[in-house]
């Protein structure tokens, strides 16, 4: 038997071809767009992932350290380590900034670690170069999203650092990368004033009769000490011990140190349902309205296909053809149509998704639900052509 | 011939198609959680390294002489400016004395009218001696006579009470001259308090040594304690330097160091440790050591100058070392991804001491010829697809 729809298409490949190519250029944006979206619930993922922490102790009442600032005095994590269930605890601070190498300035997330070795929460979790830091000052790992490479110096606020290490998918929840120096570095750029507010200051302490009086020597030093002393951090990370519930330890926390807690769900649910709601719905309303634009082209390059061979049809149906044999000629090439437009959007989202500026996730589920989706679209587009060709009148053959 | 212009189109369809299959399953193949981990490998040594501790400090003097006021008044002179190479004894500046300078004055007349007064008792001394003198011969006489009957038993005792009222008169006048030599003594050493509190009014340099600081300029008041001029000795610099305590395993006195001052950072300095402070800082969590230099930095550099510090440590006893980049946590436990068999397995190990290179060493769970996992591309699980890259110490290529 012959294909009448193989005939078709061999009659005209190169228009076929070109149309699936078209076609392909619209569901691979529809499918980077899908991965647009995941990537940025991904990017919030990893960012819980790679601070290792099975709980964040944050200010109270604060949805801190990522959604809201967020500041505790640095010596709480003492109080934390000694609690019951608690194997690790650590300070961290986060700070988005720019980081400044040469002449040019990258917007990264500067996290602050304690130095106390690969492991330990906080840290970054795996190198592709380098090692991570061993000095308690001036090292830096940096995320190579960062573009910054083994050796180079940064500069954070006052200091100079030299990266030591790159790292890979340490992102801010924003997808900035994240640059990671040790936490009294990172205390010291979080809160340091720039050298002439300091000079100001000083200046106004001085002008204060308060501070600056004559009959106490030493008391206008003293104040201004204090005044360039910072004893915070954002959080404290903290590791559990095996077979100890979060939500007991959370408890015995929050009521003894009166502190909040937040476990890894209630803290990706403050990442993915807060931080990054409104764009994430924005982009997913976009990934509608891409989808529905997509079945209406699909459907109607198949509607002009069919149209474009009212003549051939009406032959068909002259000599005699059933109309089951012509609705499955455009079926058939609907889904041909569809099958090649879906593995062309698949090569090149795949292709051109490491060329964009944040993370895109292609996930197979979602590649095997767009091929669903496309075929289904495709079924539903031939219809309306199907329609339309069975309403032919097989005179036309003859006719105009 | 039709059927041969079918063929060609097939063929030519089949062109496009065949390739465009085959970089379907390429890419569904080489992204996404099907695609292999590229991972470089290295395999376990035993050596031996060297920790360093690394701690940051600031240039300290030694010994800072604070120059005060030891009681309140108002500055009169200051004599140098900071920068100013003064030495020992040199006067600086000085407080202004008031009044001290007229009461000396006054003292001085005290003591010449002292002076005066004891020659008056000497000379009264010696006239009370004459009359002594003269009152003791008259009564022998007046004996003599009595004697022969030629001068009457109360002439004698008359002469004789003369004599002893004359004696009286010499212990008075002496007594006289006593009182005013102690008075006089008296008044010299008021006058000595007074020319020494005269001269603690001025601001005298302890040591050989270089100003570092003018705290208040001429016309102040200060209060007594109050420093006006603050000096060191340049001789004697040291860095005072803050460890995180946790590296500061094995710091102790005598070992060397390497100093880099933040302004001169391509420099480095031979130093050694002084002493380890037997009193660490409880807020910040830093032992605090001080650290001399072999040979002081010429320039002198500012003191107060950021300074990173290295002390380099013995190397210890030669163990199983591997980069620190490749050790994870897994499910709580700290460990490596060995490779055995082509399969990916993750092995819990003990971790010892790090170096400034990152190599640290393996106490426990892995011995040495096991190839470890360094960087990896993606985090690794049991069971990870993997792609090993061979002599890549740059690490993984993007």
């Amino acid at each position: 038997m012959i294909s009448l729809a193989g005939r078709d298409i061999l009659h005209g490949w190169g228009r076929f071809l070109l149309t699936g190519l078209g076609l392909g250029l619209l569901i691979g944006v529809t499918l980077s767009m899908a991965g647009i979206y995941r990537g940025m619930v991904e990017d919030a993922d990893v960012l819980l992932k790679n601070s290792g922490a099975d709980l964040w102790v944050v200010q109270q009442g604060t949805l801190g350290p990522y959604a809201e600032p967020s500041s505790i005095s640095e010596d709480t994590y003492k109080g934390i380590t000694g609690m019951q269930g608690v194997a690790r605890a650590a300070n961290i601070t986060y700070l988005t900034m720019q980081v400044r190498e040469g002449v040019r300035d990258v917007r990264a997330m500067v996290v602050g670690v304690v130095p106390g070795g690969p492991g330990e929460p906080g840290q970054p979790g795996y190198l592709i170069a380098g090692r991570h830091i061993t000095a308690s000052h001036y090292e830096a790992v940096a995320d190579v999203k960062a573009g910054f490479a083994l050796g180079d110096s940064i500069t954070i606020r006052r200091n100079r650092f030299r990266i030591v290490g790159l790292s890979r998918r340490m992102v801010s929840s924003g997808g900035d990368p994240m640059v990671f120096i040790p936490l009294k570095d990172a205390q010291e750029a979080q809160f340091l004033k720039d050298n002439d507010a300091l000079l100001q200051q000083r200046r106004r302490t001085m002008d204060n009769p308060l501070f600056n009086r004559p009959g106490v020597p030493g008391l206008l030093e003293a104040v201004i000490a204090s005044q360039t002393t910072n004893l915070y951090v954002n959080a404290v990370l903290v590791q559990l011990k095996p077979g100890y519930h979060p939500e007991v330890v959370t408890k015995n926390i929050q009521r003894w140190k009166q502190l909040q807690v937040y476990t890894q769900p209630e803290m990706r649910s403050i990442l993915v349902d807060k931080l990054i709601a409104t764009s994430a719905k924005q982009i997913g309303m976009f990934l509608v309205i891409l989808s529905i634009v997509s079945a209406a082209i699909v459907a109607f390059i198949i509607y002009t296909m069919t149209m474009a061979k009212i003549r051939e049809i009406a032959v068909l149906k002259l000599i005699g053809t059933k109309n089951r044999v012509i609705a499955s000629m455009i079926l058939q090439q609907a889904l041909g149509l569809g099958a090649i437009g879906f593995v062309v959007g698949k090569i090149i989202a795949t292709l051109w998704s490491p060329y964009f500026p944040r993370y895109v996730l292609l996930e197979p589920g979602d590649a095997i639900r767009g091929f669903i989706a496309v075929m289904v679209i495709s079924v539903l587009a031939s219809t309306l052509a199907i329609t339309a060709a069975l309403r032919i009148d097989p005179a036309e053959a003859i006719g105009g | 011939m039709k059927f041969r212009t079918i063929n060609k189109k097939v063929l030519r369809l089949l062109a496009v198609l065949v390739p465009l299959f085959l970089l379907f399953v390429y890419v569904a193949l080489q992204s996404g959680p099907l695609a292999p981990v590229p991972v470089t490998v290295t395999v376990v040594e035993k050596k031996q390294i060297s920790p360093v501790l690394f701690g940051i400090g600031s240039l300290e003097a030694r010994y800072t002489y604070r120059i005060g006021a030891v009681a309140s008044g108002r500055i009169r002179t200051l004599n140098v400016e900071g920068g100013d190479v003064v030495h020992a004894g040199q006067v600086l500046g000085e407080i202004d004395p008031v009044d001290l300078d007229e009461h000396l004055s006054a003292q001085l007349s005290g003591i010449k009218r002292s002076e005066a007064t004891i020659k008056t008792t000497e000379a009264l001394l010696h006239e009370a001696r004459a009359k002594n003198e003269f009152a003791a011969a008259q009564a022998k006489r007046y004996e003599l006579l009595q004697q022969a009957r030629a001068a009457s038993a109360e002439s004698v005792e008359a002469k004789h009470q003369e004599a002893a009222i004359a004696s009286a008169s010499v212990s008075a006048a002496k007594a006289g001259v006593n009182a005013a030599r102690q008075e006089l003594a008296s008044l010299k050493a008021d006058y000595q308090g007074m020319v020494k509190q005269r001269h603690n009014l001025k601001l005298i340099a302890p040591v050989d040594g270089l100003v570092t600081s003018r705290a208040a300029e001429p016309g102040n008041t200060v209060l007594a304690g109050q420093t006006i001029i603050e000096m060191i000795n340049p001789k004697y610099l040291w860095v005072d330097v803050r460890f995180d305590q946790l590296q500061t395993a094995g710091l102790k006195a005598g070992l060397s160091a390497q100093v880099t001052l933040r302004s001169q950072s391509n420099r480095i300095f031979s130093c050694s440790v002084q002493r380890v402070e037997p009193l660490a800082d409880r807020i910040t969590e830093e032992t605090l050591a001080k650290v001399v230099f072999s040979a002081l930095p010429v320039p002198l550099p500012p003191v107060g100058e950021l300074c990173e510090v290295s002390v380099l440590l013995p190397p210890l006893p030669a163990v199983a070392v591997v980069p620190n980049a490749s050790i994870h946590r897994v499910d709580g436990l700290i460990g490596v991804w060995i490779i055995e068999d082509s399969k990916l397995h993750f092995v819990p190990v003990r971790t010892g001491a790090t170096d400034r290179d990152g190599n640290i060493q393996i106490l426990g769970g892995l011995k040495p010829g096991a190839t470890v996992v360094v960087y990896s591309k993606s985090e690794l699980h049991a069971g990870t697809r993997i792609t090993i890259i061979k002599n890549n110490p740059k690490g993984i290529p993007l």
